[in-house]
């Protein structure tokens, strides 16, 4: 099937790229700066009403009963809607569909949408809020997850016996016997807290029902077609008859991944009224909305030899899930199955529970379900290195996977650039004639992580593409691209338009991109999983290669000479052999169409059978792995316990880096978006399920001065998967960054930071007991 | 978006149209200069006043002008401003940094010294919008009967929060309040109240129209420290003050004057400290000792409750560190 053609990773005329490998700018990049970029809650239509959502007061209580009467008799006021009014069950997952747009029977964290409300003007409809009357029976909350899984807990769910939304145990090997021969074994435990996405943009959607019968959502997703199917499912609509367009988004990081209430709401409020609606969310709806990172409680245990070979890796995770599944299914294989690279092992068994508990529901956030282990892993390398007396570098070469491998768990690794990735960290930052001889307070650490580029699993399981691409070239000389791909910010249009430009020898002005809108595009699966370049850019290449034939065959016609010899290249046709036989791109395509017909082709991608031969064994399986190390440099004021990261060495190996600018960019956002949730951020609620600041001024991220000194040290593996070698940048970079600050802390100031967040009162307080230990050891000599 | 509550909007042209506003007591009225810390308060239902007047086109209040020595200061000035200006960065470099420690540069473009004064006290539990306090139950400052801060507590204990307060108070500086009733001069420490609901004297009908910071000694220094999560746009978690008068000839402490913020609903000078460093000259080991037993006394007298976010604990321990830093900052800024 040629959606699963390789296309190779070379130029397609001649030997050097055009277009690709250069930085050209985003194609939105100059409407975003001037303002002119259209986000959801920039359009308005004619006779539209505004929504607000009543959201629970309450962590955990049963609905006795809503009175609306008084909110829907206030002038103004267009229409109410409850639970009862969008019963349809849904969630991203087909396994796992335990949400409703609003409350039904039960409310399960503070914030929890429960009716919702769409007047003439949002004023209007923030006082009807107030006049809906709703009585709850309380419930007793459980927010610590170790609570929520006790015998006697109470579930959350009453369709579940208990608190366990998810529970993986696998093994590779034989942990048992590796550990009995080990001459070394870290046993640790490690915690990681909850972050959150902080998109700029808030969440927006707006819907309405056309004459025609077709209910339009513009909303502010990255997964198009997911919400789509749910807005059919819930509406109980035919497929056909929802139109879901994403606008410019302000950035997703995995926040705008499930279909969400507003969404639900806002197309049910317009089926009503037949007006149409729009809901934007205030910030503090955002952090309510979450699905961020899930909090882990981690218990590692790692098995070496002498030589500091690894033999095992036992680790045992409980995940804080909140109030809902969400990805949370994956989630918990993502916890355990992404340990089985970088490094070698002999045995790897991980057992992961995820649990319910009445807080926001978690989900993907950039780097989905790996970071945290990735965490503790990697700070328990450094203790091994440490106990060894090895360089930290030097475990991590010693253990890295070759290229062109299985990992134990069955996962195939194609092209591996992680050698050469410690090796660009380790001379940017100097860390042989740094690392340990730096003055007390300043230190230097490492880590290193893998990351897929997509995965082979869609979340519903069928047979057809993951991507889909049309392309139509038009007389006028322009080559429109429609994909159904979701760009939020990252780029996904500027790299199609990129890709097509390269393949057919245009200017990048000749491409237009037209994207996610699924009345005109084909289905691609959306932004999540770093799938997009991968996956649509294999896509579009396919597409490119079906007009291209075309292109030269008619020109080879036209000419009278052989198509191999027709060279496609900056807007112009010309003969190889024969150079003065020329045409520019617009009268090539004119002679094309004279000769085929209306010219346009479909390209698709889907992914080789991937995954270990077991339940889960695709999941964590990617037709290719990025790879990355960190060198961060902190300083640790020992007064205060702030810790200062001054710089991170970031090496990342994107397969090929289409667009390096691009890649720069999301090189230089993830590690940031990794030192923030080390040093500041905390998504947490309190002792009453109370979000602890649901604001940019309490849930702090960083300032401009607040960013340490970045290094995007590109590398390229070439990978023989990827559209032109290329694997993803967007959420590998990111893993690293923590544990690489826990480690250049341990090497400033001795001190071995094993439970996130780093904040200056967990770090003074760390720092007076290794003082205390000290003296107390001093005063015993 | 957070929306604000509806109300009418008054722009006076001049101060005694403004004062004549104020003077109207049918309507439940706030004053508004830079709007910083008003229209977030709107914003969160903190307040819902029928009427705001504005000070924007009111004249006469964006002085900073110099004589002999003694700075005013115009309440509409803004804290960018007054952290660029030459004459607070020579006559009351305290005052410079902690304009220049608040909010963030875009914040300060529009935020005044004024508003800054008289900011309202903050408390984790107090500033939050109106369905996250509801969902709380309240609390004393507003609508409710209870203190989550303090358990049984019957008085509330929110921090004070604004940066220049502390500056201010160790530089003597005075306030002038104007109302159609005539003109009140006091000292700034007079403006103050330690009650977390209402932590100023200032009268519903008056006006802050000016402060005045009086000529410091010839040797004089300062320096303002501050806690905070970040390096912009977090308030105090806890500030520092310092202000530390020099011999001019032998280089030897002749007064000191440290005010703590952010800590209860008004700043906290810290007593007893005169006979730890007076006398002592600013350059040696002496003075590092003095600071250090200075930052001690200091912390003796700081009980930190969990008002403002964080542990109050760590809060605590900071008070030392960031009393000896300000000192040997401002020992050193010569
Ligand atoms: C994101 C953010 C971060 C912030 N960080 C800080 C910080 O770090 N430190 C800090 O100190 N502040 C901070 N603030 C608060 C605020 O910006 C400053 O305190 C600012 O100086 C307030 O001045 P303003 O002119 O904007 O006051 P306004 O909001 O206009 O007024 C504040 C109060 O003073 C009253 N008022 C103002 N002027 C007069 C007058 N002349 N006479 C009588 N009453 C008056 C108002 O009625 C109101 O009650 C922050 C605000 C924001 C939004
Ligand atoms: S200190 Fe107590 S009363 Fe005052 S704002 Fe905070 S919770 Fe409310």
């Amino acid at each position: 099937m040629a959606a699963r053609d390789r296309h190779g990773s070379g130029p397609p005329f001649g030997d050097v790229f055009k277009v690709v490998g250069t930085s050209a700018r985003k194609v939105d990049g100059m409407a975003k700066a001037t303002g002119e970029a259209v986000f959801t809650d920039d359009i308005t239509l004619p006779g539209m009403l505004h929504a607000k959502t009543l959201r629970s007061p309450h962590a955990h209580a049963r609905i006795v009963a809503i009175d609306t009467t008084r909110a829907a008799a206030l002038p103004g006021v267009r229409a109410v809607i409850t639970g009862r009014d969008l019963p349809g069950r849904f969630g991203v997952l087909p396994w796992t569909q335990d949400e409703t747009a609003l409350a039904l029977e039960k409310v399960r964290f503070v914030g929890e949408p429960v009716a919702a409300v769409a007047a003439v003007d949002e004023d209007t409809a923030i006082d009807a809020l107030e006049l809906i009357r709703i009585e709850y029976e309380l419930l007793t909350p459980h927010f610590d997850p170790l609570d929520a899984l006790r015998d006697d807990a109470a579930p959350i769910h009453d369709t579940r016996e208990r608190n366990v939304s998810k529970n993986v145990l696998l093994e590779f090997g034989d942990v048992n016997a590796e550990f009995a021969r080990a001459d070394v074994v870290i046993d640790e435990h490690y915690s990681f807290h909850g972050t959150t996405h902080a998109a700029i943009e808030p969440h927006c959607a707006l819907a309405r029902l056309g004459a025609d019968g077709v209910l339009t959502l513009y909303s502010s997703t990255q997964i198009t077609h997911y919400v789509q199917r749910t807005v059919a499912k819930v509406l109980e609509l035919p497929e056909h008859l929802v139109r879901v367009i994403q606008p410019c988004v302000g950035g997703g990081f995995g926040g705008k991944s499930d279909p969400f209430s507003l969404e639900l709401c806002v197309c049910k409020l317009a089926c009503i009224t037949g007006r149409p609606v729009k809901m934007l969310y205030d910030r503090e709806e955002v952090f309510y909305t979450h699905r961020g990172r899930h909090p882990m409680q981690m218990h590692f245990r790692t098995a070496a030899t002498r030589e500091g070979k690894l033999l095992a890796l036992d680790a045992r995770t409980v995940l804080d899930g909140g109030a809902y599944s969400s990805f949370g299914l994956v989630t918990t294989y993502y916890s355990g199955q992404l340990l089985a690279g970088p490094y070698a092992l002999d045995a790897l068994r991980f057992d992961s529970t995820r649990v319910f508990t009445n807080k926001p529901p978690c989900g993907p956030k950039r780097g989905h379900g790996a970071v945290q282990p990735r965490f503790a892993f990697e700070v328990q390398l450094d203790e091994l290195a440490t106990r060894l007396d090895l360089d930290p570098i030097e475990l991590r070469r010693r253990g890295a996977l070759p290229a062109y491998t299985e990992t134990l768990n069955g996962q195939r690794i194609t092209s591996n650039g992680l050698l050469a990735c410690l090796t660009a960290v380790e001379r940017a930052s100097e860390w042989r004639v740094r690392r340990g001889r730096l003055p007390f307070g300043v230190g230097l650490g490492v880590a290193a992580s893998m990351y897929i580029s997509g995965t082979n699993y869609p979340v519903y399981p069928n047979e057809m593409p993951q991507a889909g691409i049309v392309l139509e070239a038009n007389r006028s000389g322009l080559v429109t691209v429609l994909t159904g791909s979701n760009d939020i910010g990252q780029g996904a249009s500027t790299i199609v338009r990129m890709l097509v430009a390269e393949e057919l020898g245009l200017a990048l002005d000749q491409v237009r991109v037209v994207a996610a809108d699924t009345d005109l595009c084909p289905v691609d699966l959306g932004a999540y999983s770093s799938r997009v370049t991968f996956m649509v850019g294999n896509a579009a290449i396919d597409a490119c290669r079906k007009l291209r034939a075309k292109l030269t065959s008619a020109l080879a016609a036209h000419w009278e000479t052989f198509e191999g010899d027709i060279v496609l290249s900056e807007g112009e046709a010309f003969d190889r052999k024969e150079p003065t036989r020329r045409l520019s791109l617009k009268e090539a395509i004119a002679i094309a169409e004279a000769k085929y017909d209306t010219l346009a082709t479909a390209g698709s991608y889907n992914t080789p059978k991937l995954g270990g031969a077991y339940r889960g064994g695709t999941i964590g399986a990617s037709p290719s792995y990025s790879f990355t190390a960190h060198v961060a440099e902190v300083r640790v004021d020992d007064e205060t316990g702030r810790i200062t990261c001054e710089h991170l060495y970031v090496a990342h190996d994107c397969g090929r880096a289409l667009n390096p600018m691009l890649v720069a960019g999301q090189m230089d956002g993830s590690a940031y978006m990794g030192a923030a949730e080390a040093l500041m951020e905390d998504h947490d609620v309190d002792e009453r399920g109370l979000h602890r600041g649901p604001s940019l001024l309490d849930y702090p991220i960083p300032t401009a001065l607040d960013v340490p000194g970045l290094s995007s040290l590109i590398v390229e593996s070439i990978d023989p998967e990827g559209p032109y070698g290329a694997k993803e940048a967007g959420e590998g970079p990111l893993h690293p960054a923590v544990p690489a600050i826990a480690n250049a802390v341990y090497d400033a100031v001795g001190v071995r930071l094993r439970h996130l967040p780093f904040t200056p009162a967990r770090v003074l307080a760390e720092l007076e007991q290794q003082r205390a230990a000290l003296e107390g050891r001093r005063a015993r000599c | 978006m957070l929306r604000m509550p509806r109300f009418e909007v008054s722009c006076p042209e001049s101060l005694p149209e403004a004062l004549a506003l104020l003077a109207e007591s049918e309507l439940d009225t706030r004053v508004m200069a830079g709007g910083t810390d008003l229209l977030v308060a709107l914003k969160n239902r903190l307040e819902v006043p029928q009427r705001v007047v504005s000070l924007a086109r009111v004249g006469g209040l964006d002085h900073v002008t110099e004589q002999e020595g003694s700075l005013a200061i115009g309440a509409r000035v803004t804290l960018a401003q007054l952290g660029a200006s030459d004459l607070v960065r020579r006559l009351a470099p305290a005052l410079g940094e902690a304009a220049r420690s608040v909010a963030s540069p875009q914040v300060r473009q529009v935020a005044t010294i004024g508003g800054n004064a008289l900011l309202s006290t903050r408390c984790r539990y107090y500033n939050q919008s109106h369905f996250w306090r509801k969902a709380l139950g309240f609390c004393l400052k507003k609508d409710g009967t209870l203190c989550h801060v303090v358990e049984g507590g019957k008085k509330c204990v929110a921090a004070a929060s604004g940066d220049t307060a502390p500056a201010l108070l160790t530089l003597g500086a005075r306030v002038t309040l104007e109302s159609q009733h005539g003109v009140r001069a006091l000292p700034l420490l007079d403006l103050y109240r330690n009650d977390g609901i209402a932590n100023t004297v200032l009268r519903p009908d008056e006006l802050l129209t000016e402060l005045v910071v009086p000529a410091q000694r010839p040797g004089h220094r300062g320096a303002y420290e501050k806690l905070r999560v970040r390096e912009a746009i977090d308030y105090p978690l806890l500030g520092v003050a310092v202000r530390l008068d020099v011999d001019p000839d032998s280089a030897v402490v002749t007064d000191v004057d440290v005010v703590l913020t952010a800590l209860q609903a008004k700043p906290r000078r810290v007593a007893r400290i005169d006979s730890l460093i007076v006398g002592v000259p600013i350059h040696g080991e002496a003075f590092e000792a003095a600071a250090a037993q200075l930052g001690l006394r200091a912390r003796d007298q700081c009980h930190p409750v969990a008002n403002v976010p964080g542990d109050p604990e760590y809060r605590r321990k900071l008070v030392p560190v960031l009393v000896r830093r300000a000192l040997l900052r401002a020992a050193g800024a010569a």
